[in-house]
């Protein structure tokens, strides 16, 4: 499964999404989300959702040198957080800008595709879907 | 509260030393919350008796309280100063981002004192305060501009908030207000003026710092609560849907919303500004303040031709609510919503606020209808309701101020009636202009007792409309619901919640979220601080010479019937004096009270 977004128009820009990832990890603020939205010049012209988008060769594990970041089953990354170093070059890799960064710890912050945030969206800009083969896959 | 958590550390800048320190205050966040709690005793601290508001010594105190970062709509930020619009307590709340910019940047509160010699803005991110040179953007009259520029010089998109002001915070305005995100405001009693006396011309802040809390589980099924209520109780529905402009045609049904200066409480091109109206002609988009997931924001967008070329529009973004409509648009009879757009978005892009700056046009014009001032005075404009080509030329005569005239409306309506006439129809209570509702004699009797003489402090014209219309109620008992609510209100402000949240928010709720956040108290307890709260900005008011022994009445709400009919003058004293009463006699220790 992966997050995706469905229809950006539709976002309001309450970052409700990014507040559900925190909460996820039980705390509240926003240092550990790795989600985000901003506007794209002017809240006037609405918003953009960065978030990883799963891609199926990730740049971010390629460029890591401590093998802290590897490709995850069906697209986006894992993050051993004991073997980061927190060089940063993962960050600089993912030129969508999805990789996040805790501020606090100095290391990355990624998506695990749990689609929390999405139950959370009150415009239903953010889904939860199957991705890849599973997609394509004939419904059993 | 709890140890780890920043929201103790208050960061104190000076503007005239251009340095800045952190002081840790648990003692005033564990006692008074946050929000309008802890900044009234931060005031008490900073601002001396009888000061000039625009002086370099009256401190701007922007808070935000324990739930703010936590949970859903506790998205607001309290600014406390005193007001160079009425001389005395000036409290403005805004929403847009400023509460979780300034939350997770690590602070519970900002306060900034003395002046600069030369133009700056400030960037706080992470915390860490940077003055910027503002020399090129001073002069630059445009709200919207000067946005802009601040945007593209600053880190941290999507994390910031930019508040600035416009020309008429340059100007000193004594209405002008502080925008932040193009379309939120610190709109009321002149905080605007206070930046542009510091020269100031605006603060963006950033962070995004955890919060901690107490317990996980308990944590995320209370935010749900919340969440769920605020996104699908019919009680919220009006905020997602149309917005604050939804309560423009049901009030003119009733009969509550002032029309032409107030000359009528029904007008007759309602359904044109209506929200309903608005929303299928011209909403263009739909926001939200960071952390509420509700989005009353309502945008229009306005397309217009160029006269002068063929095939070239310009598509202006313009945000709208309830209090604008009735100030800039009934109150002035303007029906036509382009008009009406127009108009807001003149006030939007000077950054005046909206509901002074309609009642003070509406004034203006039934002055000149009634011969008390002429063109002489006005420099030529011939004000008539409904013209509103003519209203943004005022607008931007306001802001120039090229003659006396001008120059007086820029200090309100109370200062321009007194020297021209007219005072019986100048709206205002205690200095500020009135806010649209005609409802009955709890409206009014709020403004004028609210600690901030606006409709939000104890929501008068709510009791009007749900109990006076029902029954007759003794002063006495008007007195207490009033204030009931006035101190309730108290905490919410504390907190920092948005008072459309307000439903939501029961004691119950508020003390399950505390908890959390690492308060402990009784609803008992927690409705005392509610009371000591407002008495301690009482206390404040006082001190700088307001009176219930010594006010005034516009004579225009008694000759014109509201929603419940005529308002008996006699009874409106009545329920003033059990007010008066009311919060004086609770106070053990008199003295405080006495005037100076």
């Amino acid at each position: 499964m992966r997050l995706t977004v469905k229809d950006s128009e539709k976002c309001v820009g309450c970052q409700s999404c990014m507040f559900a990832c925190s909460r996820l990890k039980g705390e509240g603020g926003l240092a550990r989300s790795s989600i985000q939205v901003m506007s794209i010049g002017g809240m006037e012209r609405g918003f953009t959702v960065i978030v990883c988008r799963a891609c199926p060769d990730p740049p971010c594990a390629r460029v890591c040198p401590t093998e802290a970041l590897t490709p995850r089953e069906g697209g986006g990354v894992e993050l051993d957080i004991a073997k980061c170093i927190g060089c940063g070059y993962c960050k600089n890799a993912c030129i969508i800008g999805a990789i996040f960064w805790d501020e606090e710890i100095n290391k990355p912050v990624v998506c695990r595709h749990c689609g929390y945030c999405a139950k959370y969206c009150p415009h239903e800009v953010l889904k939860l879907e199957e991705w890849g083969e599973k997609k394509n896959a004939p419904k059993r | 509260m709890l140890q780890k958590d920043n929201l103790i550390n208050i960061l104190y800048i000076d503007l005239s030393q251009k340095k800045y320190w952190i002081e840790k205050r648990s003692d005033l966040f564990e006692k008074y919350l946050g929000g309008v709690g802890v900044a009234i005793q931060i005031l008490k601290e900073e601002c001396s008796v009888g000061i000039d508001p625009l002086a370099p010594e009256n401190p701007i105190i922007l808070a935000v309280g324990p739930l703010t970062g936590l949970f859903p709509l506790a998205s607001k930020t309290v600014a406390l100063f005193k007001s160079p619009h009425t001389g005395n307590l000036g409290e403005s709340h805004c929403g847009g981002r400023s509460a979780i910019a300034l939350r997770l940047t690590g602070y519970g509160a900002i306060v900034i004192k003395g002046a600069s010699t030369s133009p700056i803005y400030l960037a706080i991110h992470n915390g860490q305060v940077y003055f910027r040179d503002a020399s090129a953007l001073w002069g630059m009259t445009s709200s919207y501009t000067v946005g802009r520029i601040i945007r593209q010089n600053e880190p941290a998109t999507g994390l910031r908030t930019i508040m600035r002001i416009g020309g008429a915070g340059e100007k000193l305005i004594s209405y002008a207000g502080v925008t932040t995100e193009t379309y939120r405001h610190f709109g009321r009693l002149g905080l605007g003026a206070v930046f542009g006396s510091k020269k100031l011309k605006g603060i963006v802040i950033s962070g995004k710092h955890s919060i901690p809390l107490l317990d996980k589980q308990q944590y995320r099924k209370i935010y749900d609560h919340i969440y769920k209520e605020a996104v699908s109780s019919p009680v919220m529905k009006k905020y997602h849907d149309l917005g604050t402009a939804e309560n423009t045609s049901p009030l003119n049904e009733l009969g509550g919303l002032p029309t032409r200066n107030l000359q009528t409480a029904r007008f007759e091109g309602v359904k044109n500004i209506s929200g309903e109206n608005l929303a299928e002609g011209y909403l263009g988009r739909r926001l939200a303040c960071a952390h509420c997931p509700v989005g009353c924001i309502h945008i229009a967008a306005l397309r217009e031709p160029y006269e002068d070329e063929l095939y070239f529009y310009k598509t202006s973004m313009i945000s709208y609510d309830y209090e604008p409509i009735y100030a800039l648009g009934s109150m002035l009879g303007i029906a036509k919503p382009e008009g009406l757009l127009k108009l807001i978005d003149q006030i939007e892009k000077v950054g005046l606020d909206a509901m002074s700056t309609g009642v003070i046009l509406a004034w203006a014009t039934e002055a000149q209808e009634k011969k008390i001032i002429s063109e002489k005075e006005t420099g030529g404009i011939q004000f008539s309701w409904g013209d509103y080509i003519t209203y943004i030329k005022a607008v931007q005569f306001i802001l120039e101020q090229p003659n006396q005239f001008f120059k007086d409306l820029s200090q309100g309506v109370e200062y321009a009636a007194q020297k021209y006439g007219g005072y019986e129809f100048a709206l205002s209570f205690s200095g500020n202009e009135m806010a649209g509702y005609h409802t009955g004699p709890a409206a009014h009797i709020g403004f004028l007792v609210g600690t901030r003489h606006s409709h939000l402090d104890n929501a008068g014209y709510s009791i009007d409309q749900k109990v006076l219309t029902q029954q007759r109620v003794k002063p006495e008992a008007l007195a207490k619901m009033i204030l009931e609510e006035e101190y309730w209100r108290q905490i919410l402000s504390s907190l920092v919640i948005c008072f459309f949240a307000r439903g939501i928010y029961t004691p119950e709720v508020c003390l399950e979220a505390l908890h959390n956040a690492g308060y402990d108290l009784s609803k008992e307890e927690l409705i005392n601080k509610g009371k000591e709260i407002h008495l301690e900005k009482y206390r404040f008011k006082v001190q700088e010479g307001f009176s219930l022994d010594n006010y005034r009445l516009p004579e225009r709400i008694f000759d014109t019937p509201s929603l419940i009919g005529k308002i008996e003058k006699d009874y409106l004293k009545k329920v003033i004096e059990a007010v008066k009463s009311e919060i004086f006699s609770e106070q053990k220790d008199k003295k405080n009270f006495e005037l100076k």
